[in-house]
């Protein structure tokens, strides 16, 4: 060892023996490992604060209306003066329309995502890609808008024998967000069955496997992580979204079936929405209620997310 | 063809000789299945002067990659029952030749095969024949082992399961992996997934995988690389065993391996062509003794002799 060098300068020191030290306190280095940590840190903050924004207004809230009224209660006019603070209709009206959001965007998503991976030419796939990704940032207040100007009356001529009643429509709402998400579970996707390993491919294609059988029975489930991990991302998006379902859904807090799809309902993002633009104080128990709801859809996404990560964990197909 | 009858799930009991030039009929007509009725003798198996016995008949063949020439002019047959040895210098294009023999390359856009590739006297390359059809009737092993990230007894299952085959499938799995020497290793734990396996397990679960199928000729490129020494035998021990049976063709950069298991040998070499191309063509061709004894070419004995890499 003694004969070679092995210090950053290469370099020796004058009494002959290896200088093993650096060769300079490398702040440079300290530097961009306090930034980058900063950086972590400031995410971090902002979710703790988001969370204890949520939570201590819903202690106040809790502090008047009893939970048990609160989650199974089935009447929703918070605003009212002999206010009731059932929260099943809109949590309702949330469900409704993220189940009709998925319900297109899961299949039309995924059919995409297994085309795109394993059927488009590259040709195709130049052109495809760049249009889903420009829909996948389309505002979603121009989704809205087409959803209540364009979505409802063409679904209105097309299926003229459902009980059409007012401009908003719970479905119309649901599929306008559905058609939203459809690039979000078609990319994730995507790019999750693009990661499998070619060997896999070809091991199926050598043992006479068509393409569909290829895809179907060795890329998408070796991919199954991944889609799944596509759809809780876009459920997480379709419980979420605000605009769309304040311009299409209505705003009308009633407790109907998942199935009436022209009925105009509220949903938890819509009523938080309309609320905290309205003029309310802080401390009363309006204000309070925005935040209790608030908190309410954190905890559900929550829950879904770690459903998945479950699912995830059952279903993984591991590959190296 | 030495198929017997009572391992063929797929097919009806072969009348002998054997016929393979059902070929083109599509892969979903049972009747067509390794056909029998419609046997055209194709020329050049005449122009062979009526030697029938080679399973591939390659005939000048060259393959391009978007327009760059990778291999060419090659031509030679490849024998029933044998096992035929491609080696040669990295790149020279052993792999390529290979995946031109199941249609593999079909799969690599910008892949082009020029020349004549014959199947028991069936142009490989016809305008009726189903690549997907060829690959169950030609099975290929990888370098690297790709078990699928399913149960051991799932990655036996998937070939037949995909063909439609029709038989009891525990059977058919037992067979084939008994067939490759892994049926001790494994029959207490065919549920569990094929990642928790030696890659020496892995790639005879990859062979057996192929035998589930049926093949009538295998190809393996470089099956042993990744393997060590003793899982690397056994490998061979099995091929030396599954040549009863079929015909195999095997790529690989093992002197020792091609003059143990081989029986015909066929050397590659890289050229530079009038395009400056690096192009890879056959040197030399023929029996695996003579390659290694008496080379007929300067550039084998080099070779073969490890002189130059
Ligand atoms: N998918 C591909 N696309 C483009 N060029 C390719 C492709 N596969 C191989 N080639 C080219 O074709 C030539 C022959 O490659 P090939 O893989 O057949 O060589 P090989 O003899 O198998 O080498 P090795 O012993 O290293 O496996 C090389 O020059 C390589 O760059
Ligand atoms: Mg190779």
């Amino acid at each position: 060892m003694a004969g070679r060098d092995i210090t950053a300068s290469g370099s020796r020191a004058t009494d002959g023996r290896p200088r093993l030290e650096a060769v300079s306190p490398r702040y440079g280095e300290k530097a961009i490992f306090a930034l980058l940590a900063l950086c972590a840190a400031i995410s971090v903050a902002t979710t703790l604060a988001i969370v204890i924004s949520l939570i201590v207004p819903s202690i106040g809230f809790f502090g008047e209306v009893p939970f048990a009224d609160f989650l199974f209660g089935t009447d929703w006019a918070p605003t009212f003066a002999d206010a009731t603070f059932g929260v099943l209709p809109i949590v309702v009206g949330t469900l409704t329309v993220t189940a009709w959001a998925l319900l297109v965007a899961i299949p039309v998503g995924l059919l995409t995502a297994i085309y795109m991976a394993e059927y488009a030419p590259t040709r195709v796939r130049r052109v495809v890609k760049p249009v889903l990704e420009v829909l996948e940032g389309m505002p979603t207040v121009a989704i809205g808008l087409f959803a209540l100007y364009f979505a409802r009356p063409l679904l209105e001529d097309i299926f003229p024998f459902l009980p059409w009643g007012g401009p908003f429509a719970v479905g119309v709402a649901g599929i306008a967000v559905g058609l939203m998400i459809v690039p979000l579970v078609s990319s994730v996707a995507d790019d999750a069955m693009r990661s499998v390993p070619a060997g896999l491919r070809e091991g199926a294609y050598a043992l006479g496997a068509t393409k569909m059988k290829v895809s179907a029975r060795v890329v998408f489930p070796a991919a199954i992580s991944g889609i799944v991990a596509a759809i809780v991302l876009a459920a997480s998006r379709a419980i979420g979204e605000t605009m769309v379902v304040l311009l299409a859904a209505g705003a009308t807090p009633q407790l109907v079936a998942p199935w009436d799809f022209t009925e105009s309902i509220q949903t938890m993002t819509a009523f938080i929405g309309t609320t905290a633009t309205g003029d309310i104080a802080t401390g009363t128990i309006t204000y309070d209620t925005i935040f209790a709801v608030g908190a309410l859809l954190f905890v559900m996404t929550l829950a879904m997310n770690m459903l998945a990560i479950r699912l995830v964990r059952r279903f993984r197909e591991v590959y190296e | 063809m030495t198929q017997e009858t009572e391992i063929t799930p797929m097919t009806e009991p072969q009348p002998e000789p054997p016929a393979h030039d059902a070929l083109s009929e599509a892969a979903a007509d049972p009747a067509a299945q390794r056909g029998v009725e419609t046997h055209v003798v194709p020329e050049h198996r005449e122009r062979k002067g009526g030697k029938t016995d080679a399973v591939f008949h390659i005939d000048g063949v060259g393959v391009s990659y978007s327009g760059k020439p990778a291999v060419r002019d090659v031509t030679f047959d490849i024998a029933e029952n044998e096992i035929t040895a491609l080696i040669g210098p990295s790149g020279c294009g052993k792999s390529t030749l290979l995946r031109c023999l199941n249609r593999m390359n079909d799969l690599i856009p910008g892949c082009e095969v020029s020349g004549h590739v014959g199947f028991h006297g069936e142009d490989l390359y016809g305008p009726r024949v189903d690549p997907v059809r060829v690959r169950t009737l030609i099975g290929m092993v990888f370098q690297k082992p790709n078990p699928f990230p399913k149960s051991i007894y799932d990655n036996i299952a998937f070939g037949p399961r995909v063909l439609g085959v029709k038989g009891d499938l525990d059977e058919i799995v037992e067979r084939a992996l008994r067939r490759g020497a892994l049926w001790d290793d494994v029959k207490d734990r065919l549920k569990d997934n094929a990642y928790g396996m030696s890659g020496g397990q892995q790639q005879r679960l990859c062979i057996a995988r192929c035998l589930a199928i049926e093949p009538d000729v295998i190809l393996m490129d470089e099956p042993c690389s990744a393997l060590d020494p003793i899982s690397t035998g056994k490998i061979e021990d099995l091929m030396l065993e599954l040549k009863e049976r079929y015909s195999i063709v095997i790529v690989t950069h093992n002197m020792q391996q091609a003059a143990r298991v081989s029986d015909k040998t066929a050397f590659f070499t890289v050229e530079l062509s009038e395009e400056e191309h690096r192009v890879g063509r056959v040197v030399e061709f023929d029996d695996t003794e003579k390659v290694f004894t008496n080379p007929a070419d300067p550039r084998t004995e080099a070779y073969v002799t490890g002189k130059v890499g």
